[in-house]
């Protein structure tokens, strides 16, 4: 019959229009009361799901990428960079640069005096992050940074850089949970490096002709 | 004497005496101009060599034993279709001055778009090319870009890292370093005052029996579509004339989006490179990141760990499985079915993209693939998500996109027998991926050449012979069911253990050579074609994209069809400008 395909394509269009509806009837209480939130779609939904945007948000993945973040320990005061340069060597569009710091003596330390990224040349990639020896470069998931000039206010400098690692904790915390596994059993081995050494140390003690093998 | 018999142990030697001067250790062979053709015709008549596959320029300036005599370079990666197998490499070496070399669109009618690309980027002059005009770039741009001694007019150095853009701690735009007039070089004997833009000279159809309709004296016009039309894919052009509604020539103009990609690359370190390549097929990041990682791959012989290998072939079927959705979403666009099966194929999409997002961290530029393994692992909840989808929802929802479109007479009666390219003309033209296939040629690289692990998993090539818009449809179907196949495989096998072969590095050390490595891209094969020189930036890093090339197939398939047609044959090819202009 001419149009049968023509129909069962009619069917299969009114069946996702009523998927919509029954997705929502679905989610009793609907997601409309009580206030907007932030939403995600799981797979079984048939319908079609739409986030009313900026009311409503998506949930952001954790390994979701945005320009960097610069981490800091609130603890202490201090920055994880060490100025080593090797995000800005890896930065495919050279869009980071670091000044480093020196002490009172005018020689070099380990720490930025400035951290700049541009974040107009930025492209997401979270390449330093992935290089970071330090793990003080971190993708950011705060996505809505729209500037009036690109000139002045998409140049981050380190102040505007900096966030607390308990920041970082509440965005990545699978990554943080990995991070500070490695970082113990790096410092129970070290201990345990230690206590071998301080072991054979006693033991050279006993045999003075030893010393100085260690 | 001896040099006789040197001579006479070359490859063909005896079909073209003195065609190839010389065999590399790779295995290229150096052919003499003027020979070219003689010996282009023979290996395609009696050795099979029916696919040119790429051609490409290189600028050996400063490139260590070459000199101005031999400076350019013209490399022809030839395939067979029938026997499958690793590629001939023919190349042409050509001096400083004045460089020339005979255009084989003769022979291989699918040479014409990539000649005119060596042409525009490196001055290489094709003679016998039938329009051999610029092609990226603006008629009456001065210099070729790709050549080593051009600098653009932002230029700031040779390679990255750079130096600093930020110096003394100071941001520095690169349009305040050099701003406008300092960074603008007048062409010697160039006057603004004498010059005119040079005139475009189009190639008109000569035919004049063409589209003719009996004794009604008609007028031939000239209609221009895009670069903003809403059903041209992006910002692409294409000149087409008309007798009365009847398709009489088309021309497509691309590089509205041209960016030097190439340039940019060979800047660029190896690593650097890798989220580059995401912007080229903007919808199959992950396609192009593996294209890109096995190449670089072969050049420095690295591994890649079992759970990475299939982690790779899962993020790429599911990368064809949304771009065949949405190319048969948008050919309905084109056909007027305007956005209810996009926005069908958008829906899956959504949630693949969901899966990469959570993988890669990025919906669409993933940047998922390191050299010798992948960026990041995922969690066991991860593969049971993709589980559920490969499994249970997506063959569901191919069947409603079938039920949707297949037998809907509309659909039947704009598609079938539109778009004709015969099994001949379309490897005659180069054409690669579904667009072959469904001109009755059963050849995919994942077969024909295996690379990854395809050639563990039992899956077929579908194939049609209607060799038209309607059958490109439908291969299209028929591989998002072959790659939920291989889904299915890759997803019951996925072994544990590690993702990443050896230490990871972002200076890589790659040896002096050069590298051809071609992948089945959703769009047809995707070639990435490097030569190093043993520094931590490529020398070239020339892409072969699949819908550039497959562009060369619309002019022939549209002529002789209505005005309307020639925007499903476009939808049908599926191009992503992106990747045409790079």
């Amino acid at each position: 019959m001419f149009g049968k395909g023509v129909l069962k394509g009619l069917g299969v269009t009114m069946k996702h229009w009523l998927y919509t509806y029954v997705d929502d009837i679905r989610k009793i209480p609907s997601r409309y009361a009580g206030g907007r939130d932030i939403l995600k779609q799981m797979p079984d939904e048939e319908g079609i799901f739409t986030i009313q945007y900026p009311e409503e948000k998506r949930v952001i993945p954790e390994r979701y990428r945005f320009t960097p973040m610069l981490l800091y320990d609130a603890a202490t005061g201090k920055d994880l960079c060490t100025a080593c340069g090797i995000c800005t060597k890896v930065c495919p569009t050279q869009c980071i640069w670091i000044v480093r710091d020196k002490d009172e003596k005018g020689k070099p330390i380990s720490r930025p005096a400035e951290f700049y990224i541009d974040a107009s040349l930025c492209m997401n990639c979270g390449l330093c992050s992935e290089f970071c020896p330090f793990g003080a470069i971190k993708p950011n998931h705060d996505f809505e940074r729209a500037v009036y000039d690109r000139h002045q206010d998409m140049i981050y400098d380190k102040q505007a850089l900096l966030v607390p690692l308990e920041y970082h904790a509440a965005i990545h915390p699978t990554e943080y949970a990995e991070e500070e596994a490695a970082k113990a059993a790096k410092a129970q081995a070290k201990a345990r490096r230690a206590q071998s050494r301080r072991r054979r140390g006693s033991a050279a003690d006993r045999k003075p002709g030893e010393d100085g093998a260690d | 004497m001896s040099e006789m018999s040197a001579q006479e142990t070359l490859p063909y030697h005896e079909a073209v005496p003195g065609a190839v001067l010389e065999r590399l250790e790779n295995g290229s062979l150096i052919v003499a101009a003027d020979k070219l053709l003689q010996l282009g015709t023979y290996l395609r008549d009696h050795e099979g060599y029916d696919l040119l596959s790429s051609v490409t320029g290189v600028d050996y300036l400063g490139y260590k034993g070459r000199d101005a005599s031999n400076r350019f370079e013209v490399v022809y990666h030839l395939y067979s279709t029938k026997r499958g197998g690793g590629p001939l490499v023919l190349k042409v070496r050509m001096p400083e001055s004045n460089p020339e070399l005979p255009s084989v669109v003769s022979v291989w009618p699918g040479a014409e778009l990539q000649e005119r690309e060596i042409w525009d980027l490196y001055g290489i002059r094709f003679t016998g090319h039938p329009n051999l005009r610029r092609i990226l770039l603006w008629e009456g741009f001065n210099g070729h870009p790709m050549r080593k001694d051009w600098h653009e007019a932002y230029y700031e150095e040779e390679h990255k890292p750079f130096r600093s853009r930020h110096p003394n701690g100071h941001h520095v735009l690169a349009e305040d370093r050099a701003p406008w007039h300092d960074n603008v070089f007048y062409p010697e004997g160039w006057d603004p005052e004498i010059w005119q833009e040079p005139i475009v000279q189009y190639r008109l159809p000569t035919d004049p029996s063409l589209g003719t309709t009996g004794d009604l004296p008609t007028e031939r016009i000239v209609v221009n579509f895009g670069p903003q039309h809403p059903s041209t894919h992006g910002v692409f052009r294409m000149i087409v004339t008309l007798e009365g509604e009847t398709i009489v020539g088309l021309e497509p103009e691309v590089g509205y989006l041209h960016r030097n990609h190439e340039k940019i690359g060979e800047r660029n370190t190896y690593l650097m490179n890798m989220p580059f390549t995401d912007r080229l097929d903007y919808l199959c990041s992950m396609s192009n990141n593996l294209g890109y990682a096995l190449a670089v791959e072969k050049l420095i012989g690295a591994e890649v760990p079992e759970r990475a290998e299939y982690l790779r072939i899962i993020m790429v079927e599911l990368t064809r499985i949304i771009n065949h959705l949405l190319a048969i979403g948008f050919l309905l666009n084109d056909l007027g079915a305007f956005f209810t099966p996009v926005l069908y194929a958008f829906e899956e999409r959504e949630l693949i993209l969901d899966l990469f997002e959570e993988a890669a961290g990025s919906r669409m530029m993933c940047n998922y693939m390191r050299f010798g393994g992948v960026a990041h692992d995922v969690s066991e909840d991860w593969l049971e998500r993709c589980r559920y989808l490969v499994n249970e929802r997506l063959p569901r929802r191919v069947d409603e996109l079938e039920r949707l479109l297949t037998e809907n007479e509309i659909v039947v009666a704009r598609c079938k027998g539109v778009g004709y390219l015969s099994p001949e003309d379309a490897i005659a033209l180069s054409v690669t991926g579904p667009l072959l296939r469904a001109s009755g040629v059963q050849y995919d690289i994942r077969k024909a050449e295996p690379y990854s692990i395809y050639d563990r998993f039992d899956f077929e090539i579908p194939v049609y012979h209607g060799c038209d818009v309607y059958d490109r449809y439908r291969v299209r179907v028929a591989e998002i069911r072959q790659s939920i196949r291989i889904l299915q495989q890759a997803l019951k096998d996925i072994p544990p253990g590690e993702i990443q072969s050896g230490k990871k590095q972002h200076l890589l050390r790659v040896p002096p050579g050069e590298v051809y490595s071609r992948i089945e891209a959703p769009k047809g094969e995707l070639g990435f074609y490097i030569v190093s020189d043993g520094s931590p930036n490529p020398f070239r890093y020339h892409i072969r994209a699949p819908s550039f090339v497959n562009l060369t197939a619309l002019g022939p398939m549209s002529v002789g069809y209505k005005v309307a047609d020639a925007i499903i044959n476009l939808g049908s090819i599926d191009i992503v400008l992106g990747e045409t202009d790079r």
